[in-house]
């Protein structure tokens, strides 16, 4: 165009109608990003272990692979490739035993905290302000506790076992989970489907299942895997106060601690940090999922927490 | 214009075949914006119109160097004072953004932060920038106040943003924008969210402020009557590429390109008497569809038929079959209200609400299925009445489904006929909302709300949010169904033109009270309630130099004076009447004027008075 004074006409086709243009390009496909793809193979590599553990270990879970020797806290050798621990025992079989009940124990509980936050949660945000009052205060109550300490005096009362480990665990963070579900049925409730739906003379159960659901579940997903993080560090907290899973049993946590030992006076390290490594990996791996799930939920997530 | 010797001085911003593309999940690229050129003049304001979709805010975006997220520059150079804004890294634009080129954007209660002092955000950049110490800016901020005629320009900066009214909270923008002295402003829309007697105010002080400043600005905008007010130039887009660029008074005058002249027929015309289209009295009954009486409702705990919070005061309003009754008023005045009340989603605190002259249950959960299928919702916002997560099918066969009308394969041959009537093809019903543009969308609101064999729907803003030809194809729809189904509307809207060409019966709103009421082409005509007077010279018209006249008027003083106010008693509209009885219409309640053909007005003067 040459000068802005004049006057431009495009050319045009005489055929043309302008029809309307879609205002929004659809949203893409999910993809995982490097960094996703990266904490997707570890993620599975710690699944298959704790899956195949026990099979493939070298060793048994409490089984001495030096039995004739003095070997408490040894390098890692041939025939104990991460060395020994405190009680000699191989490092990496009960690792590979201790995959699964760490896992397994966080992810039981995960799910128990989140069956029952979010049936509590959007339950209470359809219910009367009356009901949701009572179930909110008695929420706050319990989020106002320490977790740890709320876990130590229930598990010191009750006694330590894998049952107990999960429900306590459960029932702890099912009040967080309470509180980011009602807030997301809050915020859908009021949306104008909901509404529409209301005035259209819906029953709650529909509201509930077909309205509010589908809208709270992909933030909840993605939420899934953060809060299995906590959990994970929350059981093995207890496991390294003692309190969690009991020996002789394996467990990363109580891993780190049964071999703190190892730090003043053993030959290797490596019984303290190859747990806690293995808890580490595990959380930043499951983090770098998580934060490619939210990225593609537009990130509305970290407006919500 | 400025001499033609240095022209090239005088260049703030230039877009020279600026390309844009949005990335695909493949990689692969698809052009936004196909090789734009225009140049913005120091002291001109250049117009970018087109409809949603069109590249306008991508292209406006450009002058900051910025695109948004998955979008990105293809080509060509977007020249801001004779740099290629988008080669630049963001450190490199950082102190052009807020000191050369500033933004406005179209929702100001968006853009303030509740919790700061207005003069605190106004001032921010321009300190934040450097160019002046607080003390100046502060200085500046002053002048800017009072060039935009913000009421109590010394004092209005140390309020909060609620504090203050939308109008005020849109220029007070403005002043954010030029607080650091920009050389470019770019202006998103600023006026779309508001009332037609709130955007006059905003388009005048805009208008004198960039007069004044002598800045350069880039208008997006969709409304070609805000364009012929406030433009030197016009550039018309669409689809990414420029169909149309010349001086204002060229493109309104007489337009060449099929697009633009498509744009200038879907401007509404004036809102004057006889523009309604006659509606067909073959679907009468004896009685009413819908009948409100005497109702009072509002917000919070209802005391002794008093709500906390009462916003609608004795509304009467019967709709008979296939005929339609628009209600219009600014925002605040209770129109959403008042169609809540019918939908029974708000129960009145007083009054009844009659459906075919049974009496209807206040509220939706005493209502009858069948009671609650003859009564139809649709609402403004599309985007936020569909479930994103539900597919078309499941949108509008779900009606069908719940009010027993088919059942099986029979529900799924309902929504295609139901797609077919709004006009839509029928393989969108696997689609999901937010595939479909803003019109389509609205279609797909309505077809749900048909699903149920209504008797009345209630039209909630239905086409304010959607662009000028899209929304009149949506009228054009209504149009047809009321004509062939017997369906009748309630048609909420603050735009009078919108009204005045489809309704048979006008409520006037103000401030929860009935300011005037009856046959359209009766409301249109003189006698007028004041209020009614200044909606209808609210309306812009097409025509270079409407607003300069318009702001003589003594109807534009008035709206100037503020915004809605519920008030206990007297008139409600006394502190903006320019004929108001002193002493009287802020004391006492206006008398019930009733006039030929069933006309009400409530006013304190006498219909002689009054025309």
């Amino acid at each position: 165009m040459s000068e802005q004074t004049e006057h431009y006409v495009a050319p045009y086709d005489a055929g043309v109608s302008f029809d309307e243009l879609p205002d929004s390009a659809p949203s893409g496909k999910f993809k995982f990003s490097f960094t996703g793809w990266l904490g997707v193979i570890v993620v599975a590599f710690w699944v298959l272990i704790a899956l195949l553990g026990p099979f493939v270990a070298p060793y048994g879970e409490n089984d001495l692979p030096f039995p004739d020797a003095y070997s408490e806290f040894q390098k890692p050798q041939p025939g104990a490739w991460l060395g020994t621990d405190d009680s000699d025992r191989d490092v990496l079989s009960r690792i590979m035993y201790g995959a699964g009940r760490t896992m397994g124990i966080s992810f039981l509980a995960t799910v128990l905290a989140y069956f029952v936050g979010v049936v509590l949660g959007i339950g209470a945000a359809v219910s009367s302000p009356k009901v949701d009052m009572v179930i909110s205060r008695i929420n706050d109550a319990l989020l106002s506790l320490p977790s740890i300490m709320l876990g130590l005096v229930v598990v010191a009362a009750v006694g330590s076992s894998i049952p107990v480990l999960i429900v306590t665990a459960g029932l702890i963070y099912s009040s967080v989970i309470f509180r980011l579900s009602r807030a997301l049925g809050m915020e859908i409730k009021v949306s104008d489907y909901v509404e529409a739906a209301q005035a259209r003379g819906e029953g709650r159960w529909w509201i509930i299942t077909k309205e509010i659901w589908p809208n709270a579940r992909m933030p909840l997903i993605t939420d899934f895997g953060l809060r299995l993080i906590y959990v994970i560090l929350f059981i093995s907290s207890l496991s390294f106060l003692g309190l969690g899973v009991q020996p002789p049993q394996a467990d990363w946590g109580s891993m780190v601690r049964e071999n703190l030992g190892a730090l003043q006076y053993g030959e290797s390290v490596f019984s303290v940090i190859a747990p806690a490594l293995s808890i580490a990996t595990l959380t930043v791996a499951i983090n770098l999922i998580v934060d490619d799930v939210s990225a593609h939920s537009g990130g509305r997530l970290s407006n919500r927490l | 214009m400025s001499d033609k010797s240095n022209q090239n001085d005088d260049i703030v911003f230039e877009a020279i075949d600026l390309s844009i593309n949005a990335l695909r999940d493949d990689k692969s690229e698809l052009p936004i914006v196909k090789g734009v050129n225009f140049k913005v003049r120091r002291g001109e304001v250049v117009a970018l119109i087109g409809e949603s979709g069109s590249g306008k805010t991508t292209i406006s975006l450009s002058a900051l160097g910025y695109c948004k997220p998955g979008l990105i520059f293809a080509g060509g150079q977007a020249k801001l004072l004779g740099h290629d804004v988008t080669k630049m890294s963001v450190n490199e634009l950082r102190p052009l953004r807020g000191e050369k080129v500033a933004y406005l954007a179209q929702s100001a209660a968006a853009t303030f932060n509740p919790s700061i002092l207005i003069n605190e955000q106004v001032t921010e950049a321009a300190v934040l920038h450097g160019s002046k110490t607080q003390q100046q800016a502060d200085e500046k901020a002053l002048a800017l106040y009072k060039a935009l005629e913000l009421p109590d320009p010394e004092n209005i900066g140390s309020r909060y943003p609620h504090q203050v009214s939308g109008g005020q909270l849109q220029r007070l923008m403005a002043a954010m924008a030029l607080c650091g002295d920009p050389d470019l402003l770019v202006l998103d829309e600023p006026t779309t969210a508001l009332d037609v007697t709130t955007q006059i105010e905003v388009l005048k002080a805009f208008k004198h402020v960039i007069k004044v400043e002598e800045a350069a600005a880039i208008y997006v905008t969709h409304d070609l009557a805000v364009v012929a007010q406030i433009a030197d130039h016009i550039v018309v887009l669409y689809n990414g590429e420029v169909k149309e660029a010349g001086p204002t008074e060229t493109i309104i005058n007489s337009p060449q390109h099929p697009y633009t002249k498509r744009l200038m027929d879907a401007i509404k015309p004036l809102p004057e008497p006889g523009q309604g289209e006659q509606s067909s009295d073959k679907h009468l009954r004896t009685s009413p569809a819908l009948e409100v009486k005497q109702v009072d409702a509002g917000y919070g705990k209802v005391r002794n038929g008093k709500a906390a919070v009462q916003v609608l005061r004795d509304i009467n309003v019967a709709i008979e079959r296939g005929k339609t009754v628009g209600v219009i008023g600014e925002s605040g005045c209770g129109k959403s209200t008042l169609a809540r009340v019918m939908a029974g989603l708000l129960p009145p605190a007083q009054g009844d609400i009659l459906l075919d002259g049974e009496p209807l249950p206040p509220s939706v959960r005493e209502r009858t299925t069948d009671q609650l299928r003859k009564v139809q919702f649709v609402y403004q916002m599309a985007d936020t009445a569909l479930n994103p997560r539900q597919r078309i099918k499941d949108i509008i066969g779900r009606p069908v489904q719940f009010y027993d009308l088919a059942s099986g394969k029979d529900v799924r041959k309902r929504v295609d006929e139901l797609l077919e009537l709004v006009e839509l093809p029928v393989q969108f019903a696997d689609r999901y909302p937010h595939e479909l543009s803003g019109g389509q969308k609205q279609r797909v609101s309505l077809a749900r709300a048909l699903a149920a064999n209504p008797e009345v729907v209630l039209c909630d803003e239905v086409t304010s949010a959607l662009d000028t030809i899209v929304g009149a194809n949506v009228i054009e729809l209504l149009k047809r169904l009321r004509r062939e189904l017997g369906v009748s509307f309630i048609f909420i809207s603050h735009d009078l033109s919108t009204v005045a060409s489809f309704a048979d019966e006008i409520v006037v709103l103000y401030a929860g009270r009935v300011a005037e009421q009856g046959p359209t082409d009766r409301v249109l005509s003189p006698p007028y309630h004041p209020y009614t007077r200044l909606l209808i010279s609210s309306v812009p018209e097409t025509r270079v130099g409407w607003l300069e006249e318009s702001s003589e008027s003594r109807e534009a003083q008035s709206a100037v004076q503020g915004d809605v106010k519920l008030t206990e008693k007297g008139c409600p509209f006394h502190t903006r009447c320019p004929m108001a009885i002193e002493g009287t219409c802020a004391e006492l309640d206006p008398p019930r004027r009733v006039g030929a053909l069933g006309h009400i007005i409530e006013c304190h003067l006498e219909f002689d008075g009054l025309s």
